[in-house]
């Protein structure tokens, strides 16, 4: 393995562990701000689906001000929004370099995509789904957990597909910071000190890795139509084992 | 025993303000399958989805057993003079069930879960849950779909689940709204059986909101007719079908019964045509005539002839109902007679076309009394 990398890469193989180093501070991005995004961003187009006026709980005070907030977000281009918010950064973590102060501002730039994607995909809830529910007694909470959220699954995971892989863009802007990741690999070793190899071996494994990301998305969304993601046993089975 | 007094729901939309629902009022008494039929946009689904409170009506006020009366002031509903608690609001839900014309099962999850909605955090326990469920598929009778999605059910299976689910809580009253509209013919009627059948057994009253009349035709008890949001007319499904008085429920009982005759007087089909002299007539016999033979009576002992046009007769709810539309002639005097003697048999008669009528004979149609 080694030996092949040498032979086919050879800058690559002289800074491999930069490129390891890289890889996972890329990783280490990834799903440090994936996950605090994910559930902010899950948050938050559960709150623009509700408040919304023909929503279940409407609220059009919250809805304008989340909806402008998101709206302002969306629209700064990520590598600006990166020092626009150090001194947020840096008051809130300590530190607007490295890994550490990446996080926020890949927090910030993922939340309004990805919430405007969930508002998108629990908008597409059948409304007939949510008035039998209501029919039935299920209050905000329940037409949340219940219904939205649990009718929405294969459209979420979709929907966390396309944000998950647009992290991924992101990061690689993230050396701005000093965070290192794949981005600042390329550019420094790469193209700076002029290695196509190392440019090349940078773009196949971030192909790599979408490509990984967008089948287990497609695999595990068709898995979640129209039934239970992972095979569930029912009330009734579990009596019988009793 | 649901009481509907002087309801009103108006839509503020772009376009203008829709009156769906116009100072309606209606009493429905238990275990009565109650139909209300009217063409879309009458406000049948509003009316009855201001039952559940799923559309908040602006004014009126709504007794439900088991809740009381609800008024509604500005949109608001009040329940013993305060302003009911969205806690209160859910209880009176689950006492009311509801089905709908697409099912709106959840697709994920299973047949099971689907009917155990209702029963989840009520704080029964999973056993009894699942007793519960198997109970109310073997009511239904979909007993082996228990694990199955509804993605794999016919439109009449999904019916029938939704049903299960809508009975779940035992709620005293059941919604339907146009439950049989998207169905096959076939699993249309097995659908009302189920419903009768589930009325029948269970004592559960039944809310039946329709644009077809066989679908009140074949279940419903009383009927409630709606045009551009009120109540036009109110009654037993037999009387209403007997003597329907507004032109609407005119319509809708002609295209069940003698359908054919609307269509050949507008036609002015030959079958029709009078000569002068001669009378265009519609006959309605009702429960207490249709077995006898006054027609033949009438024409023997008055002196006059009759060519049928069209006749028809059928059992409504277990009542003969009869019609039939004929051309008398003969000597004026004698055809007056006869109608006067199967008026005194509580035969309904309507003049449709009278050959004398100023020499235009049947150029002219009388309207309908």
């Amino acid at each position: 393995m080694e030996t092949l990398m040498e032979q086919l890469a050879p800058n690559l193989y002289l800074y491999r562990d930069k490129f390891y180093k890289s890889f996972s501070a890329t990783v280490e991005m990834f799903w440090k701000a994936g996950l605090i995004a994910g559930v902010v961003g899950l948050l938050l187009g559960v709150l623009l689906v509700i408040t919304k006026k023909d929503g279940i709980s409407p609220k059009p005070l919250v809805y304008q001000v989340t909806n402008l907030l998101i709206n302002v977000f969306r629209s700064i281009p990520f590598i600006i929004l990166l020092i626009f918010l150090i001194p947020l950064t840096r008051a809130v973590v300590g530190t607007a370099i490295n890994v550490k102060g990446a996080i926020l501002p890949l927090v910030f730039g993922t939340v309004p995509f990805y919430s405007r994607q969930v508002e998108v995909a629990l908008s597409g809830v059948d409304p007939g789904k949510i008035e039998a529910a209501r029919s039935m007694g299920s209050g905000t909470v329940g037409l949340i957990f219940r219904v939205y959220l649990r009718e929405a699954v294969p459209d979420l995971i979709r929907v966390t597909t396309v944000t998950a892989i647009s992290l991924i863009g992101l990061t690689t802007m993230a050396g701005a910071v000093g965070a290192g990741g794949i981005g600042s690999f390329a550019i420094n070793y790469g193209q700076n000190q002029n290695h196509p190899d190392i440019v090349n071996v940078c773009v196949i494994t971030l192909l790599i890795v979408t490509f990984i990301l967008q089948s287990l998305g497609n695999g595990l969304s068709r898995r979640a139509t129209n039934c239970g993601l992972l095979t569930r046993h029912h009330a009734g089975e579990k009596e019988k084992v009793v | 025993m649901i009481e509907i007094r002087n309801l009103n729901k108006t839509y503020h939309l772009k376009t203008g303000d829709v009156k769906a629902v116009q100072d309606v009022s209606l009493q429905i008494g238990d275990g009565v399958i109650y139909g209300v039929i009217g063409y879309s946009g009458a406000g049948k689904s509003t009316l009855v989805r201001c039952l559940n409170l799923l559309e908040m009506p602006d004014s009126g006020s709504v007794t439900l057993e088991g809740t009381g009366e609800i008024t509604l002031k500005g949109g608001k509903p009040y329940l013993d003079g305060k302003v009911m608690t969205s806690r209160q609001l859910n209880g009176m839900r689950r006492g009311i069930g509801m089905i709908f014309q697409h099912f709106n099962l959840l697709d994920r999850c299973t047949v099971f879960e689907n009917i155990a909605y209702p029963l989840r955090h009520t704080g029964r326990s999973g056993k009894e849950i699942s007793r519960r469920v198997r109970e109310l598929l073997a009511l239904v009778g979909l007993e082996d779909k228990i694990d199955v999605y509804p993605s794999q059910l016919s439109g009449g299976q999904k019916q029938r689940v939704a049903i299960a689910r809508a009975l779940a809580a035992d709620p005293r009253v059941l919604l339907s709204d146009e439950a049989t509209s998207a169905l096959d013919p076939e699993a249309t009627e097995s659908i009302l059986a189920l419903l009768q059948d589930l009325n029948r057994k269970l004592g559960i009253t039944i809310v039946l909101i329709t644009h077809e009349m066989a679908v009140i035709r074949s279940i419903a008890d009383r009927v409630a007719v709606m045009e551009d949001g009120r109540v036009v007319e109110e009654g037993p499904v037999y009387d209403i079908f007997a003597e329907p008085e507004a032109e609407i429920t005119r319509k809708f009982v002609s295209s069940s019964l003698l359908g054919k005759l609307d269509r050949m007087i507008a036609e002015d089909s030959d079958l029709v045509k009078v000569r002068p002299g001669e009378l265009l007539i519609r006959l309605t016999y009702r429960k207490d005539c249709v077995e006898e033979h006054l027609l033949t009576t009438a024409a023997r002992t008055c002196g006059f002839d009759l060519n049928i046009v069209l006749a028809n007769s059928e059992y409504l709810r277990g009542n003969p109902i009869g019609g039939m539309a004929g051309i008398l002639s003969g000597e004026r005097e004698n055809i007056e007679k006869g109608i006067q003697f199967l008026r005194q048999n509580h035969v309904s008669v309507e003049v449709i076309r009278d050959g004398d009528a100023d020499g235009t004979a049947c150029a002219e149609s009388v309207p309908v009394s």
